[in-house]
């Protein structure tokens, strides 16, 4: 009943997409929640954006990139198969209000992230305008879903293999220079991206939320790993986010933070590869 | 000559040079010889006091008797009538500040050793009865009278939130007077602290599953990856036919040093290191996939029993010098005394009267050195200790490659955030009434998210208050 993988696609390289049983999450879930994942018995705690919930079948959907041990791992696994462990939905949801027009930006993997975000603004009577950027043409994804869903849909590559050659910055500033409010900007993706997100729309005062990827461990509210300095304060991702006003988030300290277990991340992914083969 | 002329047995230990290289258990447990003499210097007193130094009333006297005659069933049967934990509480209560502290014994001489009998009658059961090949079930578990309608309300339901030490206790006591018990665990193994906190070398991991077993065979469901507060809300509870609910939801986030630096990377706070190397078995990284820094100079912060679990975890992760900073003098120190003990024989090394002004990091963010500023004691302050002052201009540097915060923690904030109508104290914890009861007809707390950080056994007792309590509101 729970758990089982149903689905299994390959959105791009390296991009998977996993449609799993979790009826009790697929009801509960909101947007900009996520969820941590525990493959087998010797696993870590992995946590995932839910990219999307169908409450009718009880299912929950998962985009990730095979970065570290765990996504290779995860990676491997079919359709049938189960997840040991799945515990969610985590995190305070997104503050889904009325403002007007609505910038949504995605970069790279977290182009799947923005998707709950995008429908449940649009459903809340703003307009969209939703931009994505990847590196190149191979990477991007759920492009029809989200234009589906979008006003408008501006994609950007690094390399110009689709879209506009350059990044989603470029298109932000364009439309910051335009005449048209801009109520939010809501951004998810690398943490360079997010920071320059922020800077740009921190000199024209415009309200930004980005959805922090800290690390997490327990995702309960108790052992502190996915803390952060936002507005001078520590806070905690599991707990008082994952969104945090970009303005006052410190990516220094992010950056830092999240090249903890560098180091050992190589270790683990050569100890899976050999596991995987 | 008298039982009380009979020097206290003391528990065989392995040698500090040889445990430092493992997570293995340390303390050994008693021979069946040396566990009835100790049994037999208990004199039987007409009025014990050590009953009323257990927070959940063990008829000591009662098993003692047992045991001094041989009888390890009888023991472990009389154990059992209150205690659903045994081989834990008899490894990790503090019993010389409770059964122990009262014993007559004490007096002129030594106390019997309570917790080492609790703890060798419930190893003998277990590995009995493994032996024999029987299931847990067959341990031994006796009926709990309830108020008046003893075992005529078999298939109510009560959800118990939480599977540590407070809600095990209360599952475990529930479903001996006929309830019929869900208890909701948010991790993925249960147990608590007992699983993510305490180390193996304190607390085998396969005693903890052993003693879920047990509560799991009297009856009780068990639910694990369910966070109750995001999961499944109090409301929806009440909603699937839940006629009362416990509340045994733990600690929270960690209480902060709030000094410069202190997000700097290789600052940990206790429960996150512990919960990596206990719960994750980072020690056996990578065929367990979760990361561990592994600290060559490591600072500990703190002097509870969290923070001497952490120093000796970090000491069997390889690091060459782990030292313990604290503000006060020995004499506060709040860590039992057998860890202290133990900790030095291990080569922790204790700073004492010196507190954090500023963690430092090198310029890639990684911690390279902790300011410390010394301290003197001044007079008394609300907790009765005296007032660590610090001492002016005394400030010096320490090299330190690692940094453990444990300086305890609040209660977990999620279901006080998801539930409104639950009063709360400012700090954060769940108010309740003389009897466990919250502001929320029907629901009841204990443990951590009542107390803030406390002992395992304290929680044990808020969990069978609050099994008494809702067999009240039931009736």
């Amino acid at each position: 009943m729970s758990n089982k993988i149903i689905k299994k696609e390959k959105l791009a390289y390296n991009i998977h997409l996993i449609e799993v049983e979790a009826p009790l999450i697929a009801k509960a879930a909101k947007p900009g929640q996520f969820i941590v994942i525990r493959i087998n018995e010797k696993g870590e705690r992995v946590p995932l954006t839910i990219a999307d919930k169908h409450a009718e079948s009880g299912t929950i959907e998962i985009i990730f990139q095979e970065a570290g041990a765990s996504t290779k791992f995860l990676a491997s696994l079919k359709a049938g198969e189960y997840i040991n462990d799945i515990l969610g939905p985590l995190g305070t949801p997104a503050h889904i209000e009325k403002l007007g027009t609505v910038v949504v930006i995605g970069g790279g993997v977290g182009i799947a992230e923005i998707y709950p975000a995008i429908k449940a603004y649009k459903s809340a009577g703003n307009k969209l305008v939703t931009i994505i950027g990847a590196r190149s043409k191979d990477l991007l994804i759920k492009e029809s879903k989200i234009k589906e869903a979008s006003d408008e849909l501006h994609v950007t590559t690094d390399d110009g293999s689709a879209g506009r050659k350059g990044f989603v910055s470029d298109i932000l500033k364009e439309r910051i220079e335009g005449k048209e409010k801009i109520g939010l900007v809501y951004a998810v993706g690398p943490v360079p991206m997010m920071e320059v997100v922020s800077n740009v729309t921190k000199a024209a005062g415009i309200k930004t939320v980005v959805s922090l990827n800290t690390l997490m461990l327990d995702a309960t509210g108790m052992c502190g790993v996915c803390r952060i300095t936002v507005g001078g304060k520590t806070k905690f991702a599991c707990v008082d986010g994952p969104e945090f006003d970009a303005h006052l988030v410190d990516f220094a300290e992010l950056r830092t933070r999240l090249a903890t277990y560098k180091d050992k991340e190589k270790e683990a992914l050569e100890h899976i590869c050999r596991l995987i083969k | 000559m008298s039982a009380d002329k009979i020097d206290r047995h003391l528990m065989p230990e392995r040698p500090a040079n040889d445990r430092i290289k493992d997570f293995e258990e340390v303390a050994q447990g008693f021979s069946f010889e040396e566990a009835v003499a100790e049994a037999k210097r208990c004199i039987q007193c007409k009025n014990p006091k050590c009953v009323g130094g257990c927070p959940v009333e063990i008829d000591i006297p009662g098993f003692l008797k047992y045991l001094a005659a041989g009888d390890i069933e009888g023991a472990i049967k009389k154990i059992k009538e209150k205690n659903s934990l045994p081989a834990v509480c008899g490894r990790v209560c503090p019993q010389e500040d409770q059964c122990e502290k009262v014993c007559i014994l004490g007096i002129k001489g030594k106390p019997v050793a309570i917790g080492a009998l609790e703890r060798f009658a419930a190893d003998w059961e277990r590995e009995t009865k493994k032996l024999a090949g029987k299931p847990v079930s067959q341990l031994a578990s006796e009926k709990i009278e309830t108020g008046t309608r003893a075992y005529g309300h078999t298939g109510t339901r009560v959800a118990v939130v939480g599977s540590g030490p407070a809600g095990l206790t209360c599952a475990g006591d529930l479903a001996r007077m006929g309830y019929k018990v869900t208890m909701f665990e948010s991790l993925h193994l249960p147990g608590g602290v007992l699983s993510y906190g305490i180390p193996e070398f304190r607390l085998p991991k396969e005693i903890v599953k052993l003693e879920v077993e047990f509560v799991k065979s009297l009856g009780v469901e068990l639910v694990c990856n369910a966070l109750i507060g995001r999961t499944l809300t109090i409301e929806e509870l009440f909603k699937q036919g839940y006629k009362a609910i416990f509340i045994g939801s733990g600690a929270g986030l960690p209480n902060q040093l709030g000094v410069p630096g202190e997000n700097s990377q290789g600052v940990y706070f206790a429960n996150e290191f512990l919960f990596r190397v206990n719960m994750m078995k980072a020690y056996k990284f990578p065929e367990y996939l979760t990361p561990v820094l592994m600290g060559k100079r490591v600072a500990v912060f703190g002097a509870g029993n969290v923070a001497m679990d952490a120093a000796r975890c970090a000491l069997r992760l390889g690091a060459d010098k782990v030292s313990i900073l604290y503000r006060r003098s020995r004499t506060e120190i709040p860590a039992r005394q057998e860890e202290i003990i133990r900790a030095e024989e291990e080569g922790i090394e204790f700073t004492l009267l010196v507190a954090p002004t500023e963690i430092i990091a090198d310029d890639k963010g990684r911690v390279k050195q902790v300011e410390l500023l010394k301290m003197e004691l001044g007079e008394p302050d609300a907790s009765g200790r005296r007032r660590p002052v610090p001492v002016a201009g005394s400030e010096f540097k320490l090299d330190v490659d690692m940094v453990i915060v444990a300086i305890g923690n609040s209660p977990n904030p999620l279901i006080p955030k998801a539930t409104p109508e639950l009063k709360t104290e400012k700090w954060g914890g769940v108010i309740i009434n003389n009897e466990t009861a919250t502001s929320i007809p029907g629901v009841f707390a204990g443990g951590d998210i009542v107390r803030g950080a406390a002992t395992v056994i304290s929680a044990m007792g808020d969990g069978k208050a609050a099994a008494k309590a809702i067999d009240n509101y039931l009736m």
